[in-house]
C-alpha cells in the first residue's frame, strides 16, 4: 500500500475511534478491516518514520475529531474512541519513539483521583484524552493518598500531575499534594492541575495549584499551556 | 407505513376493561335518556328514520328535538366507521395514516389563536452595576393571514409536527365571512406540504374549499384517495346539544367521503361534570352522537373521535389545560375511542400561561407527557399556543417541537428482547476488562442512530441568564429564512382563475 494511503487510513481509523481490527467504527462495514494498532504496524513495516506516523497520521486524525466536536458532529464518546485509537497506535509505536529518544510525547503526567474520593469518570476521560493529544500519562486509579502520587511524580519524572476530585470533603486532599511536592523539592519541576465539580480557578489559586480544567478539553489545553511555558520537556 | 409521529409502547390505561365498559354503557344510557338536544330538523330525521325517537320542544327562538338514540344505531354507526383514516398531503411521505387499532401518535397546532405573539431581543442596562443584557420583548399582535402564511411555514420546517390545524384567526380587513375559508384553506395549502386541517366558517365555502383541493390532487378521485385537507365540525354544544349549522356542514362533509372530526369540548366544572366518570360519560356520548350523524349520512365514511373534554377554573370558569384532570379526561377519551376501534383526535400542550417562560414549560410538558402515554392517534393545540388558546407564540412552537422529540422517545420500545442479551453480556465483559471501565465506545452508534436523546438544544452558555427564548428566537428567525414549497404556478394559476373570493396578494407568482 502506498505510504499516503496508508496514512489516510490511519486518519480515517482514528476518526471511526478503531483501536483494532475487531473493533466497530461508527459507520458500517469497518468489522474485520484493519483498525489503528494495524495500519500504524504496516506503516512501520514499510519503513514510515514515527514522526510521520504521529504527525500526518494519529495526530492530524484527533485534530479533525477536535474539529468535528467544536462543530457538534463529534461528541464526547466519539472523542474517547478516537483518543483510545490513537493510543492503540501510540503502543505499537513505542519501542520505536524510545529508540528515537521521543518517549515522553508532550510530557510525562501522573494522574490520580485524590484520598477518600473514589469516582473516576472524569479523571478517566481525562487520562484517556491526555493520551490522544500525545502525553504520556501514568494513571494511578482512585482514592490514592498524596505520598504515592508524590513518589509516583518522583519515580517517573513527570512534569505535571493532574488531580481529580468530585466531593467538597476530598477537594481539600489536594492541597495536600501541592504541600508533598514542596516538602520533596519537587514543586518547581512539577506542574499541578485540577478538575472536578467542586473545583475552581479560584480554587486552585488557593491551594498552589498551576491550573484548573473545567473539563476535559480544557485540562489538555491548560496541561500543553504549562509545559510549553515553563514545564522541562 | 409511515415514519412519521411515534409509536407510543404499551398505551397507558387509565380505565380497567369493567371500567371502560362502564362508561360506554353510561354513555348508551345518556343518549337514550335524556337523549340529545338536536336543533337541525334534517339531522332529527335521520336519526328517526334510523330508529331514534324524537320530541319537538322549542328553546328560546329555536326550534329544537329532544332525541333519544338507541343503542342499536350508536352500534350501527360504530361497526360502519372505519379503523383506519388517512390525513392525506400534497407529499405523500407527509401523510397521516391513522389506525384505531395501533398506537401511533401525531402531533399537530391548532386551533385560531386571536393573538400572534412576537419577541424582539432588546438591550437593557443594569441600573444596579452598569452591565447591558439582552431580554425578550414581547408583543401581542392581531392574527393575520400573514402571520398565518408564517405558521403553515414554520409547520413546514419543525420536524416533530405532522399536521398542520390553522392556528391563527385571521382578521385582516379584508377578509370577510365569504373569503375566509377560501384564503385560509390556500394560505395553508400553499405553505405547507403536511396535512391540512381546518373548520369551515361558511358552509356555503365548503364547496369551493373542496374544488381548490381537487384542482392541486388532480380531481374528486385522487382527494378521496389523498384528502389534503380534513375538517373539523364543532357539531356538539355541551351538554348534549346538535348545533344547527354545524350539523349541516358535518353532513355535507360526511357526504362527500372527506375526513371529518367530530370535535366536542365540554368544560369540567361547567358544561360537564367535572369528575372523571361523568365527564366520561358525557364527552364520550356527545362525540358518538355526531359519529352517528356522520355514519347515517355516509356509511363508512372516514370519521374521528375528536373530544377535547377540558377543566373549568374555578376562579373565572375560562377553560384550564395545563392540570391533572385535564391529563385524566384525555386519557380515558383515548381508551374510548380505542374500544371503538375510531381514531381520535386528542389534546396536549396548550399552555394557561400568557408568554413563553417557566410556567409555560411546565404546563405544556406535564400534558406533552401525561396524554400521549394512553396513544390517542393525534394530539392537537400543540405547538406555541398560550394563554388557553388565545395566543400563538412562533418562538414557543419551536422550543416544543423539541419538547415533543423528548417525549416521542420517552414511549419508544424498550429494546429488551431475546435477540439482544448476548450482545449486551459481550459488551458489558469487555468493558469489564478494559483499562477504564467505560462504555462510551458503544454509546455511538444509538447516537448516530438518533436514538440517544441529544438534550434541550436551548440552554444558553451564560451563568447568570436564562436564554431559552432568545435562543428559540435565533432558531426561528434562522428557519423563516428557508424557500417556501409553494404550489406549482399552473396549480395556482388555476385556482385563482376558478375560485373566487381568494385574495391576490396570496398568490405568489402574481406580478
Amino acid at each position: 500500500m502506498l505510504k499516503e494511503e496508508l496514512i489516510k487510513r490511519i486518519v480515517e481509523n482514528v476518526l471511526q475511534g478503531r483501536r483494532n481490527k475487531d473493533d466497530e467504527g461508527i459507520e458500517e462495514d469497518y468489522a474485520g478491516k484493519a483498525g489503528v494498532a494495524e495500519l500504524v504496524q504496516e506503516a512501520l513495516d514499510n519503513g514510515i518514520d514515527t514522526n510521520t506516523i504521529l504527525l500526518e497520521g494519529l495526530s492530524k486524525g484527533m485534530e479533525q475529531v477536535g474539529e468535528k466536536y467544536e462543530t457538534g458532529e463529534y461528541f464526547i464518546p466519539d472523542m474517547l474512541t478516537a483518543a483510545e485509537a490513537v493510543e492503540a497506535g501510540m503502543k505499537v509505536m513505542e519501542p520505536h519513539l524510545a529508540s528515537a529518544g521521543e518517549s515522553e510525547g508532550k510530557g510525562k503526567v501522573i494522574m490520580a483521583t485524590v484520598e477518600k474520593d473514589l469516582h473516576d469518570i472524569g479523571k478517566n476521560l481525562v487520562s484517556i484524552m491526555l493520551k490522544g493529544a500525545g502525553f504520556n500519562v501514568v494513571d494511578l486509579g482512585i482514592d490514592v493518598p498524596a505520598a504515592r502520587i508524590v513518589e509516583a511524580a518522583e519515580q517517573e519524572k513527570a512534569d505535571l500531575v493532574g488531580l481529580s476530585a468530585l466531593l467538597n470533603t476530598t477537594m481539600v486532599n489536594m492541597e495536600n499534594v501541592v504541600k508533598e511536592l514542596e516538602k520533596k523539592g519537587l514543586r518547581d519541576k512539577v506542574k499541578v492541575i485540577i478538575g472536578g465539580a467542586p473545583t475552581s480557578d479560584d480554587f486552585a489559586a488557593e491551594i498552589g495549584a498551576d491550573g484548573y480544567g473545567k473539563d476535559a478539553f480544557a485540562a489538555i489545553r491548560v496541561a500543553e499551556k504549562l509545559l510549553q511555558s515553563g514545564g522541562k520537556s | 407505513m409511515s415514519e412519521r409521529g411515534v409509536v407510543v409502547s404499551k398505551p397507558y390505561e387509565r380505565l380497567s376493561q369493567e371500567q371502560v365498559e362502564l362508561v360506554h354503557q353510561t354513555s348508551l344510557d345518556l343518549l337514550e335518556t335524556p337523549g340529545i338536544l338536536c336543533y337541525n330538523e334534517e339531522a332529527v330525521a335521520l336519526l328517526e328514520k334510523a330508529g331514534a325517537t324524537a320530541k319537538k320542544t322549542r328553546e328560546g327562538e329555536h326550534d329544537a328535538w329532544w332525541v333519544s338514540i338507541p343503542e342499536k344505531v350508536v352500534q350501527k354507526a360504530l361497526d360502519s366507521a372505519p379503523t383506519k383514516v388517512t390525513l392525506g398531503a400534497r407529499k405523500p411521505e407527509n401523510q397521516v395514516v391513522m389506525d384505531a387499532e395501533g398506537s401511533r401518535v401525531y402531533f399537530g397546532t391548532g386551533s385560531e389563536t386571536n393573538y400572534w405573539l412576537e419577541v424582539e431581543p432588546e438591550t437593557f442596562v443594569s441600573k444596579q452595576d452598569g452591565r447591558e443584557q439582552v431580554f425578550p420583548v414581547m408583543k401581542k399582535n392581531r392574527g393575520s393571514l400573514e402571520y398565518l402564511c408564517r405558521s403553515a411555514h414554520l409547520a413546514e420546517q419543525l420536524e416533530n409536527l405532522d399536521f398542520f390545524l390553522r392556528n391563527v384567526n385571521v382578521q385582516d380587513s379584508d377578509i370577510s365571512g365569504e373569503n375566509k375559508d377560501v384564503n385560509v384553506f390556500f394560505a395553508a395549502l400553499n405553505y405547507t406540504t403536511k396535512p391540512i386541517v381546518s373548520g369551515v366558517a361558511d358552509p356555503e365555502q365548503l364547496e369551493n374549499v373542496v374544488a381548490m383541493a381537487e384542482i392541486i390532487t388532480g380531481g374528486r378521485e385522487q382527494l378521496i384517495k389523498n384528502p389534503i385537507v380534513t375538517f373539523i365540525t364543532s357539531v356538539i354544544k355541551s351538554p348534549l346539544q346538535i348545533v344547527d349549522e354545524t350539523a349541516d356542514k358535518l353532513m355535507a362533509i360526511s357526504k362527500l367521503g372527506l375526513p371529518v372530526i367530530i370535535s366536542t369540548s365540554p368544560q369540567g366544572g361547567s358544561t360537564a361534570p367535572i369528575e372523571e366518570f361523568g365527564m366520561a360519560a358525557q364527552v364520550n356520548a356527545e362525540t358518538l352522537a355526531g359519529i352517528v350523524i356522520n355514519q347515517l349520512t355516509n356509511p363508512g365514511a372516514p370519521v374521528i373521535y375528536g373530544a377535547v373534554p377540558v377543566r373549568a377554573r374555578m376562579d373565572d370558569l375560562h377553560d384550564m389545560y395545563g392540570v391533572p384532570e385535564f391529563c385524566h379526561y384525555n386519557m380515558i377519551c383515548a381508551q374510548m375511542a380505542r374500544y371503538y376501534k375510531v381514531p381520535c383526535y386528542s389534546t396536549a400542550g396548550v399552555g394557561d400561561a400568557k408568554v413563553p417562560g417557566v410556567q409555560a414549560a411546565v404546563e405544556k410538558m406535564f400534558t406533552y407527557t401525561a396524554v400521549p402515554s394512553s396513544a390517542p392517534d393525534l394530539i392537537h393545540y400543540a405547538f406555541g399556543l398560550l394563554d388557553k388558546t388565545q395566543t400563538f407564540s412562533p418562538e414557543q412552537a419551536v422550543l416544543e417541537n423539541h419538547q415533543i422529540a423528548m417525549v416521542k422517545s420517552l414511549y419508544r420500545e424498550s429494546g429488551v428482547e431475546a435477540g439482544e442479551a448476548g450482545r449486551i453480556k459481550s459488551m458489558i465483559e469487555e468493558v469489564m476488562n478494559s483499562p477504564y471501565r467505560l462504555y462510551a465506545r458503544f454509546a455511538r452508534k444509538m447516537l448516530r442512530r438518533g436514538e440517544i436523546f441529544p438534550g434541550f438544544p436551548f440552554e444558553g452558555d451564560l451563568e447568570e441568564e436564562d436564554q431559552t427564548l432568545l435562543a428559540a428566537h435565533d432558531k426561528l428567525k434562522e428557519l423563516e429564512k428557508q424557500q417556501p414549497e409553494h404550489l406549482s404556478e399552473d396549480i395556482c394559476k388555476r385556482i385563482f382563475e376558478q375560485i373566487p373570493g381568494l385574495l391576490p396578494r396570496l398568490n405568489p407568482y402574481a406580478k
